[in-house]
């Protein structure tokens, strides 16, 4: 049994090697699956982020907004990424967009939550002290709303990102979708598991290896919360590595999921 | 609106709602896998959640293979399977469940340990033993945390599902899949529009059972919370 | 009784929670355990109903090693009430109260008739019953944590620090409830707490434990601000101990006279040869409610035939009750008075007399010794 396994382990380990990357056919092999699977999923992120934080501040400016916006975001999370897709597919065509756009826009359900949650985190009475300190609304903003928000909205960008990079995959189906046209076209077309495997790690790979660099980032922007979370011990830290689900907002926050298909 | 139209043509033909490839039998098909898949990740994680939420023991491993089976790529998991096991209903539900999985054991785990200390030194202090306040205490309080882990496990499952009919299996990601081969927009979106009908009736039925289910006295806390 | 022989909680870390000790707790009175933070009251307190195990000595109930009975069927049989009552959010108050009795397999109906009747015993409005603990006040629900340890009519009641989460108006009725609700069912009660005062006031016997865990002292109230044994005791208790003493001492015993108050329909040359005497005069309404001072030269020139009742008078501050309060209710109301004299009252606020801070000088030193 344990042999079996060695054996198909060393084949699957083999078969990465010997396809990694093709000096004559840039195109061809696991290396440019990879960088491809790394831009589409980092600039869905990115449009996403970019998307979210603006709306984000409207909402908190102009409450009414979140509510409609919510739901709005929350019935577009349940459209199959596959169906958005086929749907982009007659506008956009094979280019990085049909992936990015719909990817994007998951990313923008899972932030804007948090980014609103984050902006309405901060204490009244650290609030009304930047008032009375003379700090004007857009000062305060910067300088102590936003502050006080990252750690929310960088919790938001690890879930966001896991389920994005796990995303990507879907879009083999269109003929994009990095390492999932690895899964697709090397794998499950020809009935071959190495290229499979290689995909589904590759892809686990990268989701933790970007998990980690936003750790990282969040370390480095909010030296306060690190010294925190050090006096709260090991508990804490765990608690906050993975948050549940709609934590946040018990009542009105329907998702912030991941990896969905 | 050519669009609108497409789809309200595609919607008016009779023939769609009769048969084997009909709304209603596609719809049953897909409410069927997404239902099995979520009673199936419901009936692993719940208790393994209660459990490591109660004792606190093995907290660390819950969230790393939660965080583990959240990088999973679905299409990865469901070709493997399929390789595996072969076209069929199988590789399908094993997908579905590895996604359904990590939201409810999460939530489930952290709802257990968010429970506030002081209740649980009261029900100590009253001569619970341990499965008492699981069962009194621990479950009913973490309850609404539970239920958002399931309703988020369920959308997602039904929006999943849809890749069930890669593999050859039925449900309403076939009109996707048919609608994209024989090019008529108005299919796919057909097929979008009845899977994200479902989704919000999986959201409201959600509602209904937090309603039903949760103390009113821990809904009007969770809603002061806010 | 409760026995603890010499009971101590060391840490593996090497922290001492409670060094060794010796203290018995006497049935059917109030203990409290007091003390700053960080000396091992709680911890002591928990051992009793063995959410602590000692790491040496042994607890006793009535002579029974704890240690040999099942600690969940043991904690059924002693109440338990904590700092933010530790209400269940899920269940309605009556069922709060229910649970213990519906733990030990008592019927919903029979559980929530004791519950009823508990709300009632805790000075809680039944109607409430059915109300979640979340729309409470803190005091409210403090009164529904009492009533739950009570539920299975539990011999022992344990108090952490019940009181300490609630402003002091209403800790202060919380108290009294308390002091009613013992002389009612006499139980053993043992409360932590950090503050003296509320020690001194609930306490038919208090220990004050030191940091480290150590048992200063244990004795009564009146003995432990007469004479605290050591330096610590004698801070921890402050240094207006002698005046807070006085609270151990009734006010009925000091003279009040009455020849200084007068009616308001009395003219003022009625009053005048009294006023040469006694600088301060107090007016009165025809039911004996006090209506204010007036002052022997307020009266200089004032013509006769004016009734006291048209006069201007100076308000006579807080008085006391005779018969229920002690020298320090009389004391204070002495001292917060503009004429430097207290008004006695009865119980329904009539007049009994005035006392002079002369003459309750030397009340004070009658019992200074």
């Amino acid at each position: 049994m344990s042999a079996g396994v060695w054996d198909w382990s060393q084949g699957v380990w083999d078969w990465a090697a010997a396809n990694w990357y093709f000096p004559q056919e840039p195109g061809r092999g696991i290396r440019p699956r990879l960088v491809e699977h790394i831009r589409l999923a980092y600039a869905s992120i990115a449009i996403g982020l970019a998307l979210a934080i603006p709306l984000g501040l409207a909402c908190v400016r102009w409450k009414v907004l979140y509510p409609p916006l919510l739901t709005g975001v929350n019935v577009l999370y349940a459209v199959p990424s596959i169906a958005l897709f086929f749907l982009l597919l007659p506008y956009t065509g094979f280019s990085d967009w049909t992936a990015i756009l719909p990817l994007a826009l998951y990313t923008l359900v899972i932030l804007l939550p948090n980014v609103v949650d984050g902006l309405n985190q901060v204490p009244d009475h650290v609030r009304q002290a930047a008032v009375a300190m003379g700090f004007g609304p857009l000062r305060r903003l910067v300088r102590v709303e936003t502050p006080v928000a990252v750690p929310v909205i960088i919790a938001g960008l690890r879930v966001a990102s896991v389920a994005t990079i796990s995303m990507v995959s879907v879009a083999s189906l269109v003929g994009l979708g990095g390492l999932g046209r690895l899964i697709l076209s090397d794998g499950f077309r020809r009935q071959f598991d190495a290229p499979i495997v290689v995909g589904v790690v590759l892809v686990v790979l990268l989701a933790f290896a970007t998990d980690a660099l936003l750790v990282l980032a969040q370390r480095l922007l909010t030296p306060w919360a690190r010294r925190d979370r050090r006096r709260g011990g090991p508990r804490r830290r765990r608690r906050a590595a993975v948050s549940p689900v709609g934590a946040p907002a018990l009542e009105s926050t329907a998702v912030a999921p991941p990896g969905k298909g | 609106m050519e669009i609108l139209d497409g789809l309200i043509t595609w919607f008016g033909d009779p023939a769609r709602w009769s048969g084997d490839s009909g709304i209603p039998a596609r719809l049953g098909e897909h409410v069927y896998y997404s239902l099995l898949a979520l009673v199936l990740s419901a009936l692993i994680a719940v208790p393994i959640g209660l459990l490591t939420g109660h004792t606190g023991v093995g907290g660390f491993l819950t969230a790393s293979l939660a965080n583990f089976a959240r990088a999973l790529p679905t299409i990865g998991v469901l070709f493997l399977v399929v390789m595996a096991a072969g076209i069929g209903l199988v590789p399908v539900i094993a997908a579905l469940v590895a996604l359904a999985v990590p939201p409810i054991l999460v939530n489930t785990h952290e709802g257990v340990r968010s429970v506030d200390p002081g209740l649980r030194d009261a029900a100590d202090g009253m001569g619970m033993r341990g499965r008492e306040v699981l069962l009194r205490l621990e479950l009913p309080v973490a309850l609404p945390l539970i239920l958002i882990g399931l309703r988020t496990a369920a959308v997602q499952v039904v929006a999943t599902a849809t890749i069930a009919a890669y593999v050859g299996v039925g449900g309403l990601g076939r009109y996707i899949f048919d609608g994209q081969a024989q090019q008529n927009l108005s299919m796919i979106l057909g097929g979008s529009v009845l899977v994200v009908a479902l989704a919000v009736v999986t959201t409201l039925l959600f509602a209904g059972a937090r309603r039903l289910l949760v103390a009113p006295g821990l809904r009007a806390q969770s809603a002061t919370a806010r | 009784m409760i026995t603890f022989e010499g009971a101590a909680k060391h840490y593996p870390d090497g922290t001492v929670a409670v060094a060794d000790l010796d203290l018995t707790v006497e049935t059917g009175r109030t203990t409290v355990f007091v003390g700053p933070s960080g000396s091992g009251k709680t911890t002591s307190l928990r051992m009793i109903n063995r959410m602590v195990e000692p790491t040496r000595g042994t607890v006793r109930i009535d002579g029974v090693d704890i240690r040999d009975r099942d600690p969940a069927l043991l904690r059924r049989g002693i109440g338990y009430v904590i700092q933010q009552a530790g209400l269940f959010p899920h269940r309605t108050v009556l069922d709060n109260i229910a649970t213990v009795p519906l733990l030990v397999g008592t019927s919903r109906r029979a559980a929530r008739a004791r519950a009823a009747e508990l709300m009632e015993l805790v000075g809680l409005d039944p109607a409430m019953g059915r109300r979640w603990p979340h729309q409470l006040s803190g005091g409210q629900q403090q009164r529904v944590g009492v009533a739950r340890a009570l539920a299975a009519d539990p011999p022992v009641l344990l108090m952490d620090e019940p009181f300490s989460a609630v402003d002091p108006v209403v800790r202060a009725g919380l108290q009294d409830e308390l002091l009613r609700l013992q002389q009612e069912l006499h139980k053993t009660v043992v409360f932590v707490t950090h503050d003296i005062d509320e020690a001194v006031r609930l306490g038919d016997r208090i220990a004050v434990f030191r940091p480290g865990g150590e048992l200063a002292q244990y004795d009564t109230p009146e003995r432990l601000l007469t004479t605290p044994v050591d330096g610590f005791v004698e801070s921890f208790v402050g240094h207006d101990r002698g005046v807070r003493r006085l609270s151990f001492f009734p006010a009925r015993t000091l003279p009040l006279r009455d020849d200084v108050v007068f009616e308001d329909d009395l003219k003022v040359e009625d009053v005048r040869h009294i006023a040469a005497e006694h600088p301060w005069l107090l007016v009165v309404d025809t039911d004996r409610t006090p209506l204010g001072w007036i002052s022997e030269r307020s009266l200089v020139g004032v013509p006769s035939g004016i009734r006291l009742s048209e006069l201007d008078t100076v308000p006579y501050g807080h008085t006391f009750t005779a018969e229920t309060d002690s020298l320090r209710a009389a004391l204070d109301a002495a001292v917060l008075s503009p004429a430097g004299r207290a008004v006695g009252v009865d119980g329904d606020g009539r007049v009994l007399g005035v006392v002079s801070q002369d003459e309750l000088g030397a009340a004070l030193w009658s019992v200074a010794e």
